[in-house]
């Protein structure tokens, strides 16, 4: 292969590469953008299907449809596919996308490490459906009952479908690693002449932040899944009391990747939502360096408060002190974005695409999740909250809209930018509504379940809890078939649909709108100025 | 490509086989390792097929670097590139093994003193492990794997440190050589840190012959055993990794692959061999001394 990539240069001086070379072996940055983004979608279904599959269940009390352990490997496998399959894959895909024509680079700085950093990502997604699948074949063991969190003592007694979970987060983590390598790299080597930092695109400021929380929290995580291997294996004593081990230990080692992880999913959305409601608004972003700053606090205290996840174990009351603080500091500079969000869009000629519904969404629902947030960073209120309903209605309420949501505004905002076409406004207004009916018909009455006392990940509840299990159950099913809208657009719009000019938006900013859509395969190959 | 059409511009390379391979190998071999750490057959020629495969990569996509190098395809800003990827590369691996230094400092500062009944929680102690003193070195109040003696840090643990510092200062050595364009001083610092690697792995493999036959010190040692094994074995696998790394670096100089000016490669496997250097010194401290 070598002496091709060398004496055969004149063969490929224009356009894209033919046939499935192009697509297995890519080095361009739009093709492995594309790429991320429909991994992410197909992933996006199938953590989709466990999670409406687990709302079947919950429809009534009693069991139903699943057996526990069923039931418990679908939590851990919902979790783990939405999280490291759809919505850090998505955001990869928006980064590689969008990063390159934003700071007007001709490629990201490694494309054949972001090729890899791509393609580990279905090998992993492999060593998680095994992870589901082989208990149910002779020998395969238990299934994993353990949550996503994977705690030890239980996760060191699951059968060797635990040890395909661990080899699967080993995965995930090179693949993490190794794009936000490369994402640093871009960001801090390719600009074009002139964009100094703080003249660079809020989305790609969120991603450099992201990126650096990626590289130091996740060789963590994958320190403490290799501890629990060889506690699993090879007789060491990390989590083992009597060896002189703690399993606590492993919270904090999952916590410290965990809590930063909360952040790693976030970020990225910000950045969309500071393009998507200056473009709309018709106005620019108000308080860039103030933006700034606040994301990098943001991203510095969520680094040193991850034991809040872990109230509930014994810590020193000093501790506990100490991660309260913490805890609610991180609302000030949280409390600055949204500010700043709703400053921008402040006496703005505001039109409301499907986008701009969404980053509207998101500055309310997500608010609303973060406020139930710092209900649970106290730590005497946490004491009764913890584990139940409600911790699940507040990070759906903060991941949903403040990640997914963020992901929908940017592949709406940019789809015309990719494909050349503008997709149908009707629906994807319609796909708005359907879509955050049927997300607040699910999770608003799990905060009352919460409350009232129903714990999380239980296959069966108390029949005093019956009607609001039902209202959600209802709200899962139409808000999980929305997301086949989602798909009807995205599919026709790619086939067809009004040509997009080369500013899809009125109101877009930035050197990502300058070029044509769709782009060339190549763009800015010759770096543009920046005054 | 286009891109490279004009002189100067940033080099992207051309479609390549390689990334897909490395998803194929990474997958056979962890499939097969998880099957084999279950006991199924398979697993073990899975994980010798995965692995092959890999190291087939490997050759073949520093192969295809090398000679876009070597036919000056790589500008300045390329270069750029290469060096904060490696440095970035590096900064992942330090929190690596903090995990492992926090596990360590976790289990000597916290969750020992717990178990002996420090502070509220002393109900651990009275019902569980009533008596327990907790003290380092400790299997635990279980006293997994037996009684057994801890490795002390002025035998060859003191000896390997000097073995690392001076591997340091060769590789510095050898990188004066290259800046004055001297082959032969550049070629002789390389063997010389490559032969002090070795000659620490070496030690490092009769200490964990010596732990296990005469001082019963295994992985199944409780909290010691276990942080004594994953902390050095880790880094004793960087160090081996390093020195492969300084061969390939040793066979490139031979063939003057670098100029005073241009040597990227030397430099990022200076780099890590300094930052393997860094690591020990903590191992020292910590694991072996205090």
């Amino acid at each position: 292969m070598s002496t091709t990539t060398l004496t055969h240069d004149e063969a490929h001086d224009h356009g894209a590469p033919k046939g499935w070379r192009r697509w297995l072996f890519s080095t361009n940055h739009k093709d492995i953008g594309t790429l991320y983004l429909l991994f992410a979608l197909i992933m996006l279904f199938v953590g989709g299907a466990s999670a409406m599959l687990i709302r079947m269940e919950l429809f009534q009390p009693g069991i139903q449809l699943l057996d526990p352990d069923l039931y418990n490997n679908l939590v851990t496998n919902h979790a783990l596919i939405m999280i490291f399959g759809a919505v850090m894959p998505a955001a990869a895909g928006l980064a590689n996308w969008m990063i390159p024509m934003m700071i007007g680079a001709p490629d990201m700085a490694l494309p054949r490490m972001n090729n890899l950093s791509f393609w580990i990502l279905p090998a992993a997604a492999t060593m998680l459906l095994l992870s589901f699948v082989v208990p149910f074949f002779p020998g395969g063991g238990t299934q994993i009952n353990t949550g996503w969190t994977i705690y030890p003592p239980l996760s060191v007694q699951v059968g060797m479908s635990m040890d395909f979970l661990i080899f699967a987060i080993h995965l995930l983590g090179i693949s993490s690693v190794l794009a936000s390598i490369n994402i640093i790299v871009t960001l801090l080597n390719m600009r074009a002449p002139g964009m100094k930092m703080l003249k660079m695109p809020m989305f790609c400021w969120t991603w450099l932040v992201t990126a650096f929380l990626l590289i130091l929290v996740v060789p963590v995580l994958a320190g403490g899944v290799t501890m629990l291997l060889f506690d699993r294996h090879f007789g060491t004593s990390f989590f083992d009391a009597a060896g002189g081990g703690d399993p606590v230990l492993f919270q904090h080692l999952f916590w410290f990747f965990g809590h930063p992880e909360v952040y790693i999913l976030l970020l990225p959305s910000i950045g969309v939502l500071s393009h998507v409601i200056p473009a709309f608004s018709r106005k620019p972003l108000f308080g860039y360096n103030s933006m700034v700053g606040a994301m990098i606090a943001v991203a510095t205290i969520g680094m040193v408060v991850w034991a809040h996840h872990q109230y509930t174990i014994g810590m020193s009351l000093g501790a506990v002190t100490y991660f309260m603080i913490g805890t609610i500091l991180i609302s000030i500079p949280v409390g600055l974005m949204i500010f700043n969000f709703i400053a921008t869009m402040w006496r703005g000629a505001m039109t409301f695409e499907t986008p701009m519904l969404f980053a509207v969404g998101i500055v309310l629902m997500f608010t609303f999740g973060g406020l139930s947030g710092v209900m649970l960073a106290v730590v005497p209120a946490d004491m009764q909250y913890h584990d139940s309903m409600f911790v699940v209605a507040h990070f759906h309420y903060v991941l949903m809209p403040g990640a997914v949501f963020g992901l929908f505004a940017g592949v709406f905002y940019w789809l015309p930018k990719w494909t050349g076409h503008m997709y149908d406004e009707k629906l994807g207004k319609l796909f708005f509504w359907t879509n955050v009916i049927g997300f607040n018909i699910t999770f608003f009455p799990q905060h009352f379940l919460g409350l009232a006392g129903m714990p999380r990940r239980i296959v069966d509840y108390n029949v005093m809890f019956t009607e609001f299990n039902v209202i959600s159950s209802v709200g899962a099913m139409v808000f999980g078939l929305s997301h086949l809208l989602l798909l009807y657009i995205v599919i026709k719009t790619i086939r067809g649909g009004k040509k997009a000019e080369s500013r899809a938006w009125e109101g877009a900013k930035g050197l990502e709108w300058e070029l044509d859509s769709p782009p060339a395969f190549h763009t800015w190959t010759v770096a543009p100025q920046i005054k | 490509m286009s891109v490279k059409d004009h002189a100067g511009d940033y080099y992207i390379p051309d479609p390549s086989p390689w990334p897909i391979i490395g998803m194929v190998s990474l997958l056979l071999t962890l499939i097969g390792a998880a099957l084999a750490l279950n006991g199924v057959a398979i697993g073990q020629f899975a994980v010798i097929v995965g692995l092959l495969l890999f190291f087939y990569l490997l050759y073949g996509w520093f192969r295809d670097v090398i000679q876009e190098n070597l036919s000056d395809r790589y500008n300045k800003q390329v270069d750029t590139s290469f060096r904060l990827g490696m440095f970035w590369f590096i900064a992942s691996e330090v929190f690596f093994f903090l995990s492992f230094f926090g596990a360590l400092f976790y289990i000597r500062n916290i969750a020992l003193p717990w178990l002996g009944g420090d502070g509220y929680l002393g109900a651990t102690q009275e019902i569980l492990y009533t008596g327990f003193e907790p003290a380092w070195p400790s299997s635990g109040p279980g006293e997994l794997g037996g009684e057994f003696q801890p490795m002390g840090p002025w035998g060859i643990p003191a000896i390997n440190t000097l073995l690392l510092l001076s591997s340091g200062v060769t590789i510095t050595w050898a990188h004066w050589g290259l800046k004055l364009d001297n082959q032969k001083h550049l070629v002789w610092g390389l063997i010389a840190t490559i032969a002090l690697g070795l000659l620490f792995v070496g030690f490092q493999a009769y200490e964990y012959g010596h732990a296990y036959s005469e001082l019963n010190l295994t992985l199944e040692s409780g909290a010691y055993g276990s942080t004594f094994y994953m902390l050095t074995g880790f880094h004793g696998f960087h160090v081996t990794m390093g020195a492969v790394m300084l061969m390939a670096i040793l066979g490139r100089s031979m063939k003057s692959h670098f100029s005073s000016h241009k040597h990227f490669a030397f430099e990022a496997v200076a780099w890590y061999w300094h930052f393997v250097d860094v690591v020990w010194l903590g191992l020292f401290i910590f694991v072996y001394w205090l």
